[in-house]
């Protein structure tokens, strides 16, 4: 195997920019 | 911060910070470990020692490791800096408009259930219905207290919702009416124990139900050991014909089965693989929250065999997906692909703020949980939130407000935890209720593996 695999993910920091729209759903978190 | 762990085959990293997740082989997993606390000279010389055996880790293969470690630092993608802490403290000026009320519809049940958060349904007070009056009223204050948001969520709950079903019918109806006039959609939901289901029931489910939450606690000898009528009979063979009739009609989507596990079945994949082979895809299994003196409480004995039984059904929920029979299991839900910003996951479940409960009453809690507490008693659906102090305090509830959770490399997945937990197991909304931060950190070990393994990643051979 290559010795780093690395999974497609969001960047957490470019939702800085990106997020906060308030939007999202009441989560009793992991449209 | 990373967080460094092996399970399956597979060594992951998960950088906390960004988000992102590597699958590494033993040497780039001893690397990266020693990374930010070791020279290079130090690195190379004690990889060296520890994999003298094995002739391809040579000084130039151990310095492609630093150099790849190096680059995806350099990218964000490894050892990231915490960015976000200074935006957490600015959550209190944030304007939060309500999205979901949850009604109390029913402060009653028909079933004894021994561990039931609720006190069999009556929340430590007397037994009530919710009159459409109160249920109306709430409607209007949800709508004038939403802005311009358009969703809206209304779980009709209790105790036992469907033993107040006409007045949940007239809300429905009502909701309806009201949302063309202020246009807003009403995403109604019902969570039920399902003694009182029937065809009547399940057809208006259908039609105006976003979902459904039925509870089944598995194996049917479980189920029946705390889930009993008030005549104390099991209630499994009365509810299961039901929930598989409802889940047929509504092909199979827009609902979970929602089961609770005791110290009297720890081994409770059986009881989730149990509800898999009923017919059931949309899973979900929690460990029961009690004071510690209850017979059926877990302890800290239970956690490495509960950690064992969330790697079990891990493994197998990958295995049954492979063979076509797959289900999904509520917490190994996770979109790393997507996810949520990193502002809901500071900021949380949004009880207090935008998530409020409302009693038979009319009186306003900040969730569920709070219910019949009088201290946080936060206004009712005619005066709406009187205790906006309580609002604040819930409002920078976040998972930077807890000192416990400064270390934790999970609190941007669980945002600091329940704040109900947290009271009940500390006296304070700031605590953290431990027992359930170990679960909820295996959970999502277990839920990044997943994805990795789906992901078609090669193991790590060691």
């Amino acid at each position: 195997m290559t010795r780093i695999q690395t999974l497609d993910t969001r960047n957490l920091a470019e939702t800085v920019q990106h997020g906060g729209c308030g939007e999202c759903q009441t989560s009793c978190v992991a449209e | 911060m990373i967080h460094r762990y092996k399970l399956n085959g597979y060594n992951i990293v998960l950088d906390v910070y960004s988000g992102s997740v590597h699958v590494v082989d033993p040497l780039a997993y001893d690397i990266i470990g020693m990374y930010e606390t070791s020279s290079k000279e130090e690195i190379t010389k004690a990889m060296l020692e520890k994999y003298a055996h094995q002739p391809d880790v040579t000084p130039q293969e151990i310095a492609e490791v630093l150099d790849s470690v190096e680059q995806l630092k350099a990218a964000g993608k490894l050892f990231a800096p915490d960015k976000y802490e200074g935006m957490a403290f600015d959550f209190k000026n944030r304007n939060t408009v309500i999205k979901a009320l949850c009604m109390h519809v029913a402060h009653t049940c028909n079933l004894t259930c021994d561990y039931c958060f609720a006190s069999q349904g009556k929340y430590q007070g007397e037994r009530a219905l919710m009159s459409f009056e109160v249920g109306k009223q709430a409607l209007d204050f949800l709508i004038a207290n939403s802005g311009s948001r358009k969703n809206l969520e209304v779980d009709f709950f209790g105790g036992e919702p469907l033993m107040n079903w006409e007045v949940v019918k007239q809300l429905v109806a009502y909701g309806r009416e009201q949302e063309k006039i202020h246009n807003k959609n009403f995403r109604f939901t019902l969570t039920t124990n399902g003694v009182l289901l029937n065809d009547e029931v399940i057809e208006f489910a259908n039609k105006e139900m976003h979902n459904v939450v039925l509870s089944l606690d598995g194996r049917k000898e479980v189920h029946d050991r705390l889930r009993r009528t008030v005549n104390g009979k099991g209630s499994y063979d009365i509810i299961v014909p039901k929930f598989q009739k409802l889940v047929e009609s509504r092909g199979g989507k827009g609902y979970y089965v929602r089961g609770t596990f005791t110290k009297d079945n720890v081994d409770f994949t059986n009881d989730i693989f149990h509800m898999a082979d009923l017919g059931f895809t949309e899973l979900s299994m929690e460990p029961v929250v009690s004071a510690p003196d209850e017979p059926y409480a877990l302890t800290e004995e239970d956690l490495p065999k509960l950690f064992e039984q969330y790697e079990i059904l891990a493994k197998e929920m990958i295995r049954r997906k492979e063979a076509g029979n797959g289900f999904t299991f509520y917490h190994y839900m996770i979109d790393l692909q997507g996810g949520p910003c990193i502002y809901k996951r500071i900021s949380g479940c949004g009880s207090g703020t935008e998530y409020l409960a409302v009693t038979p009453w009319g009186e306003l809690f900040p969730c569920h949980q709070f219910v019949g507490d009088p201290k946080y008693s936060m206004g009712d659906v005619w005066r709406g939130v009187t205790n906006t102090e309580m609002r604040e305090e819930f409002k920078t509830c976040n998972a930077y407000a807890r000192p416990d959770c400064k270390d934790c490399w999970a609190r941007l997945y669980c945002s600091g935890g329940c704040a109900a937990n947290a009271y009940h197991a500390t006296g304070s909304i700031r605590g953290i209720y431990d027992y359930g931060c170990q679960l909820f950190r295996k959970r999502m070990e277990c839920a990044i593996m997943i994805q990795v393994a789906e992901a078609g990643m090669a193991k790590s051979s060691t």
